[in-house]
């Protein structure tokens, strides 16, 4: 009884659907920022991490370990309060994005490593003699064996970018968690967090789903 | 000159350092605290669902998996909120150090276990025909010839994992676990200078970096010894 008024409330789920909604609409936002540049950045990381350039390369490398050192809170808190010292001035939108893209370039940057470290060798030596440049060579040769062999690892990295963007509750940008966190503190329930956490749900497992039936079929 | 001086009053400054080293040194106890509590219950909890898995009893299966599948879903830091303001309405009181305990370790227990069970996978059904046909029982065969298998295969990725989950530990801040970036965020907000989270950072990377690089080493170490 208790505990079916503590998180499953029907009248205040209904209730706090509203701002729920809302913040759902901040929370796909971040995605639509960080995932598609996170991507990106990830390959300019891995790909600098290969370069023959030993300045670029321990620079990445360096980067890549910093950046994945840090725990994601923490990074993000350090850029909210660390850039006003800076000089630089960014909203809290922007300031989550930067940070959660820190973070998550590197991991993508690892994940694509470990691709293209998966084709092999003779891949690139057949290209190459075949009279392709280095560029057409990776982005038509290396890339695609590379990112098929990588693919579950990729959506699952992308699942972590999903859930990372719960933290930005913490600087109080209104997206899904920080939504159903006002909720439960303006009326002593957890069932708007219910709630939250059936959404979260409701997205992230068929992509968890899709992820592992991946892997079966590449036979990991 | 006075670039470099603003810069290390802005980052650095020594007084502060003085002030907070003792804080941070006992904040970075509790995270190294609370990680290896994570560790050992994660881990043993996920490698028990995985061999309870290996037996097949349908409904039981079905708990395990959708356990698996619904902490790997949810962001911890909803698990977090869900148990610490939740269970005291409930009658069940919870230090912020057991909630943080136990939800790390609920996480760290279904990522692990799907691993395990991958790894229980991957090895070859002629390594289990074989052990029965010497008149091995199953769970014989499990413990002493699919399991050692299997393990070792789970090491890279079991690393991996398990350090981006102990990073988790700086959640514990929002529930007021005095770890690293709690205490030094707290510091920060109360001097108006950014010196006590720059050493919550070194903190962070003395404890982080040896082990992300032992991760790379395993990964390397393991992914040799098969090819």
């Amino acid at each position: 009884m208790n505990l079916a008024h503590q998180y499953f409330d029907y009248q205040t789920m209904i209730n706090s659907l509203p701002i729920l909604w809302k913040g759902l609409k901040m929370t796909l936002l971040i995605c639509a920022a960080v995932i598609p540049l996170g991507l990106l950045g990830g390959l300019v990381v891995a790909l600098g991490r290969q370069t023959r350039l030993t300045a670029v390369r321990i620079t990445v490398i360096a980067l890549i370990d910093l950046f994945r050192a840090l725990p994601p809170l923490f990074l993000l808190i350090l850029l909210y309060a660390g850039l006003p010292f800076m000089g630089v001035r960014l909203s809290p939108f922007s300031c989550v994005c930067v940070a959660f893209l820190l973070n998550t370039s590197a991991y993508y940057g690892e994940v694509y490593r470990a691709g293209l470290e998966s084709v092999g060798r003779g891949q690139r030596e057949a290209a190459r003699s075949t009279g392709l440049s280095y560029m057409q060579t990776m982005l038509f040769v290396v890339l695609p064996q590379a990112i098929r062999n990588v693919l579950p690892d990729l959506v699952s990295n992308t699942v972590e970018v999903v859930k990372l963007t719960s933290l930005a509750s913490v600087v109080a940008l209104p997206e899904l968690l920080y939504s159903a966190d006002m909720a439960r503190a303006a009326t002593l329930n957890s069932s708007p967090i219910v709630l939250a956490a059936a959404i979260y749900l409701a997205i992230l497992w068929p992509i968890i789903r899709l992820a592992s039936r991946l892997e079966h079929r590449l036979g990991h | 000159m006075g670039t470099t001086n603003q810069f290390i009053d802005t980052f650095f400054r020594s007084d502060l350092v003085a002030r907070y080293f003792d804080d941070i040194a006992q904040a970075t106890l509790v995270t190294i605290e609370v990680a290896a509590c994570v560790i050992v219950t994660g881990i043993g909890f996920g490698l028990l669902l995985a061999i309870v898995r290996s037996y097949k009893v349908r409904a039981v299966n079905f708990v395990i998996v959708a356990f698996s599948d619904i902490c790997r879903s949810l962001p911890p830091l909803v698990l977090i909120l869900l148990t610490y303001f939740g269970l005291p309405g409930l009658g069940i009181d919870l230090s912020n150090f057991c909630v943080l305990w136990i939800v790390l370790s609920l996480v760290l227990a279904a990522f692990s276990e799907e691993i395990f069970w991958s790894g229980i996978l991957s090895v070859r059904r002629g390594q289990w025909e074989a052990a029965r046909s010497t008149g091995l029982g199953y769970s014989t065969t499990l413990f002493f010839v699919v399991l050692p298998q299997a393990i070792r295969i789970t090491v890279p990725p079991l690393t991996n994992r398990t350090i981006v989950i102990i990073k988790n530990t700086a959640l514990g801040s929002v529930i007021g676990v005095p770890e690293i970036l709690n205490v030094a965020s707290t510091a920060e907000s109360f001097v108006g200078n950014i010196t006590p989270l720059t050493m919550g950072a070194l903190a962070y990377l003395a404890l982080f970096i040896p082990i992300t690089v032992l991760g790379r080493w395993i990964e390397a170490q393991f992914s040799w010894t098969r090819a």
